[in-house]
């Protein structure tokens, strides 16, 4: 399959790349692992005229201690979010979702920043991101400004970033010692979950002390089941409470209304257990 | 048969393929680079009905690179018609089948206009800038709709019924009268069974180069049947077959979708004469689901007769054949091909076979593993236990009641054929015993009594298939248009090297390594020293190609017989070099002696005799070379037992495969690997079609499974490791007892999991779900909720970028 003809720009600097965004006009896109784009492109659903490739910016690449947070660079690929201390001691959520996409190699190339830009309803990490109160770091020929994850996914496929803007950093608020877990019904390996459930809760003095809940695929953008996450709150972690909180995700009667409870329920479950 | 020390058959040698194959040292069609080459690109119709009303190709010419762009108009006058070789009956409504349309599309995907640009991105680019004007016809997509000839593919067929065909067993003397025995019977069952519309998915992708030069035409193809393509190519546009080369390099599998004469390969040859240049096309992975042939798409109504005892006593099988929207190469002969299938292993009294072809708006149909065969088997195999559950029978049993007793072998079937052996005993005694049959059915009593959200079930496939496809007469007889022998040669060279040709197409099934293994017990050579050539019509001039699991029984058969003339004109060599009477002239390791002497002629000393011809016996010619040819007097019957274990998820719907157990008996085995590579694979692509692989249309008539995110295709990960063995009761249709593997498995196990999953949740009052049994349409049923046949669930993916996709 062959894309449409672009102009392909690789710059040395954030501040490069924001300025051949502009200079590039509406057309023009940023291209991190190219595994969700670079489909887009052979099948020409879309044809931008040049490609703006992040993928020597290395200081938007790794995982950074800052305090309270988490910087999770745009670029940082799934494989190493999948290997990171940091991510593993307090984003937990993170690493167990990120284990289930697709499969290695394109988790060698797939970006952590990728995966929330595109936005598709159907990708793992909005979910997640959204739970964790994630917060996006984007640059613009205006500055930097900061955008939660309850702002940043607008619809499908669609986000908040402007087109003349990058997203450097994520920032995730540590939830350290949480447990965790991700619960994905998807039809073979390589296909996307049909819903999943995101889930990470904390318990102290055999209570459910705080719990985040994350839908992934049952609207047109990820959704935090605020209304699980109340009924667990001060609740002691046992299966009638989860199943009667689980039954909260969803109260429509379809099957991923169904699923939603289900998964809900298992996710909880396996995250209290472990 | 003689032998080296340790026998080459039954040997698992690793393939002689693989290391080029795996390593990226061969060339594919898509690696050749040829002087001057043109590259072909072709603009699909986006719509599934239409009349062309205007095709405007003045901004694509003048784009860069172009060197012309053609619509069908311009080559009305030579494209003729793409072959149909199957009329199945004398009155089959068969259309004109335009390589590229002309005023009228019927399929979305089907080609309109080619660019011809000098290089495969200009070409791409410039399909862009054709503008075609599409009036809408009205679509007809359903089969039982289509039927009712309101709306009509081609209109100047009057209908959209192409032909019907039937098989009577009164009629034909091989049993009595279905109807009367329906009429009489204690029990009658009628179910409605749909084949899911499934695609092929070879890895490689369809590929052709054509070069002009030198005043003859050679075409590249990732073909199956580069001798068929050749006739076929001459016969449509005239060139002199003398003149047209067709070589099938290394092929990235088939499954029957490179069973075809495809408009492409015309296309290219028709190009590259207008030109006078080398032309390549090469589709891409959406091109291919859009416009190379699909496989199944039945609706198979079927009316069993038993008594309550569980005596089966007639079968009545009335089908609706989607064809698509024309017939290629053997589109009307597929459904037929499982005519003979649907009694299976059992003994029916009465059996009636009434297919309908139909044209609907849709890619053409064709053969697709199995062809026809997983079909019937899937039907018999599903209605049997249907039988079971109504009688409140143990299912195996059902079968063992109704099946052919080993002793009764050869066994003449109410459809006429002559099974000539086989042991459903044997094999279903090992299958049960490597399943653990008896402790399943407890573990399933246990959870249904438990009432547990993941219920077991367990799925009994017991089959057989005719393969060694095809004792010419019998093809004749189908009205088909060319024959099924299979041909050979030897080249004993000087050296003592071996070339062997054979004109069967290997596109991935290690023909390679198991014709050495054959050549090299029967002549004492080694292995190594055996070279296969093949997929070359100016190396290999005849050939009958590969598909039907015919290779080994039809194309081994020719081989061995190949050998046997090398081996008898040595003989009478050896023995004039050894000056003894040939009649003590005994050969064993490679080697002749005189019986009771020391003397002693290598194979190779008496080929490098019958090279150099300095002293030959009166009248022998020089060389050492056979050709042979078979053409079999019967099928082959490979058969087995499958049994299927699957846990199904209550709650969500999702099945999983816990347990799936194949003993397959398919004659002798010359390489077990490649035999149970073949198993593997076969499996993997039945379940796929019980579980996961759908293609699906919009309203429209667009194919919205049209990538691998939507058309989803299993992978290791997703597949259970198989337990697989084998009984082997060797075919006595022909000398190596070979019976045929290649489509096995497919054949077998689409139904093993189907009824795996329906016993798994009968008792909850299910009776049916529709292929493939998809998560939702699983707990759809499970809510005693009619499935509405809706779409799948978003999925996302590629899947949802486009918003067309088939999950949305
Ligand atoms: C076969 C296959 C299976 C997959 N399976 C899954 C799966 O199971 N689950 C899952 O979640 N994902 C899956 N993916 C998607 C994968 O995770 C992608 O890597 C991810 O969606 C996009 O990341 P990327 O780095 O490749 O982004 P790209 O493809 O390069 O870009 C995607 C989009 O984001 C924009 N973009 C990227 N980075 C930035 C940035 N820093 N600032 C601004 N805009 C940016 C681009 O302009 C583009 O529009 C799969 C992909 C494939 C090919």
């Amino acid at each position: 399959m062959i894309p449409a003809e672009f102009k392909y720009l690789f710059p040395s600097s954030v501040d490069e790349a924001v300025r051949m965004l502009a200079e590039e006009g509406e057309d023009a896109k940023v291209i991190a692992g190219g595994q969700s784009l670079v489909p887009v492109l052979r099948m020409r659903l879309a044809a931008p005229t040049a490609l703006i490739d992040i993928g020597g910016l290395t200081e938007l690449t790794g995982v950074r201690d800052d305090g309270d947070s988490l910087l999770i660079g745009a670029m940082t690929t799934h494989y190493e979010v999948q290997r990171d201390h940091l991510v593993h001691d307090h984003a937990l959520l993170l690493k167990l979702v990120t284990d289930t996409i697709a499969d290695p190699q394109i988790r060698h190339r797939g970006t952590f920043g990728g995966s929330l830009c595109h936005a598709d309803p159907a990708g793992d990490l909005l979910a997640p991101a959204l739970a964790l109160d994630a917060v996006m770091i984007i640059a613009g020929p205006g500055g930097r400004r900061e955008v939660p994850a309850s702002e940043f996914f607008v619809d499908y496929f669609t986000t908040a970033l402007a087109p003349d803007e990058i997203l450097l950093d994520v920032r995730v608020p540590k939830h350290t010692g949480w447990s965790a877990h991700y619960e994905k019904l998807n039809r073979v390996a390589q296909a996307w979950s049909i819903v999943a459930v995101a889930a990470a809760v904390q318990v102290r003095d055999g209570a459910i002390s705080a719990a985040r809940v994350g839908l992934t695929n049952v609207g047109s953008g990820p959704v935090r089941a605020v209304d699980v996450e109340a009924a667990l709150v001060g609740q002691e972690p046992s299966a009638s409470v989860i199943s009667e909180a689980a039954l909260r995700a969803s109260t429509g009667d379809g099957y991923k209304d169904n699923l939603a409870r289900v998964l809900t329920g298992r996710a909880l479950t396996a995250a209290v257990a472990g | 048969m003689t032998a080296t020390a340790e026998p080459e058959v039954g040997k698992a040698r690793l393939r002689k393929e693989d290391a080029r194959l795996i390593t990226g040292q061969t060339r594919w069609t898509d690696n050749l680079q040829l002087t001057g080459m043109l590259h072909m690109a072709v603009l699909r119709s986006p719509v599934a009905h239409a009349r062309i009303t205007n095709i405007d190709v003045s901004r694509a010419t003048s784009m860069p690179g172009v060197a012309v762009v053609l619509t069908g108009e311009d080559l009305a006058a030579e494209q003729g018609s793409l072959p149909c070789a199957w009329p199945i009956t004398e009155d089959m409504k068969s259309p004109p089948a335009p390589a590229l349309a002309v005023d009228q599309v019927n399929f979305a995907g089907e080609a309109v206009a080619l660019v011809i640009a000098d290089s495969a991105y200009h070409a791409a680019d410039a399909l862009e800038a054709i503008d075609v004007d599409y009036e809408d016809l009205p679509v007809v997509l359903d089969l039982e709709v289509a039927l009712r000839d309101n709306d009509l593919v081609h209109p100047d067929l009057g209908t959209n019924k192409s032909a019907t065909w039937i098989f009577d067993s009164a009629e034909a003397g091989a049993g009595t009268d279905v109807e009367a025995e329906i009429a009489a019977a204690e029990v009658v069952i009628e179910r409605t069974f749909r084949q899911q519309r499934l695609i092929p998915a070879f890895m490689e992708p369809r590929s052709v180069v054509v070069d002009s030069s030198a005043g003859m035409f050679t075409v590249w193809s990732a073909t199956q049947i580069p001798h068929i393509l050749r006739w076929m190519l001459s016969a449509v546009t005239g060139i002199s077959e003398s003149k047209l080369r067709v070589i099938a390099p290394d092929v990235g599998g088939g499954f029957g979708g490179k069973l075809q004469v495809t408009p492409e390969e015309l296309l290219c040859l028709l190009v590259a004469r207008r030109m006078g240049r080398p032309v390549k096309w090469t589709e891409t992975r959406t091109e291919s689901m859009l416009s190379a042939h699909h496989g199944r798409d039945q609706l198979q109504k079927i009316t069993l007769a038993a008594r309550r005892d569980g005596t089966v006593t007639g079968l009545k099988v009335e089908l609706l054949a989607d064809m698509g929207a024309y017939l290629r190469l053997v589109t009307p002969g597929v459904p037929i091909l499982g005519a003979f299938m649907f009694n299976s292993i059992y003994k029916f009294a009465a059996y009636r076979f009434v297919c309908t072809n139909v044209f609907t708006n849709k890619v053409p149909t064709d053969a697709y593993r199995g062809a026809g065969r997983p079909e019937a088997t899937f039907a018999i195999e599903r209605m049997m236990d249907e039988l079971a559950v109504e009688l409140d029978i143990e299912p195996m049993k059902i079968r063992e009641k109704n099946w052919i007793k080993h002793e009764e072998f050869p066994f003449t079937t109410v459809a006429g054929l002559t099974y000539d052996s086989g042991n459903y005993e044997a094999a279903t005694a090992r299958a049960m015993e490597l399943f653990g049959y008896d402790d399943m059915r407890e573990e399933q009593a246990r959870r249904r009594a438990d009432g547990s959200t993941v219920q077991l079930g367990i799925g009994i496939s017991t089959y057989t298939e005719m393969c060694g496809l095809a004792p010419s007469r019998v093809l004749g007889a189908l009205r088909y248009g060319a024959g099924g022998w299979e041909t050979a040669s030897i080249r004993m060279l000087p050296t003592g090297k071996v070339e062997v040709i054979t004109g069967t197409s290997p596109h991935g099934q290690g023909h390679e390594t198991v014709w050495s293994q054959i050549v090299a017990d029967r002549l004492g050579v080694p292995f190594e020293d055996i070279e296969v050539l093949h997929g070359d019509t100016a190396t290999s001039h005849k050939g009958m190609d590969s598909y039907g699991s015919r290779s080994l029984a039809v194309g081994g058969t020719a081989l061995v017989q190949a050998a046997d003339k090398v081996l008898a004109k040595a003989r009478t060599l050896a023995a004039h070099m050894m000056e003894c009477d040939e009649a003590d002239v005994e050969f064993a390791s490679g080697s002749f002696s005189v019986r009771g002497t020391s003397t002693v002629r290598a194979l190779g000393d008496v080929v490098l005799a019958a090279h150099v011809a300095h002293d030959l016996p009166e009248g022998m010619e020089p060389g050492m070379d056979a050709d042979a040819t078979f053409d079999p007097d019967n099928f082959s019957y490979p058969h087995g037992t499958h049994l299927c274990a699957t846990e199904v998820d209550t709650e969500t719907g999702m099945v999983k495969i816990v347990r799936y157990v194949a003993v397959d008996d398919v004659g002798t085995v010359v390489n077990p690997l490649i035999v149970d590579g073949q198993v593997h694979g076969g499996l993997a692509q039945g379940i796929a079609q019980a579980l996961y692989e759908e293609a699906t249309h919009d309203e429209m008539g667009t194919l919205t499974s049209a990538t691998f995110a939507d058309y989803l295709v299993p992978s290791a990960a997703d597949l259970p490791a198989f337990l697989t063995d084998r009984t082997t009761t060797p075919a006595t249709s022909n000398p190596l007892g070979a019976k045929g593997v290649g489509e096995a498995g497919t054949i077998a196990s689409t139904p093993a999991v189907v009824n795996s999953v329906l016993d798994a949740v009968r008792h909850l009052g299910v009776r049916d779900i529709e292929m493939p049994m998809s998560p939702e349409r699983v707990w759809t049923a499970l809510q005693g909720r009619p499935d509405e046949g809706a779409g799948e669930v978003a999925a996302g993916g590629l899947g949802s970028i486009d918003a067309q996709g088939g999950q949305s």
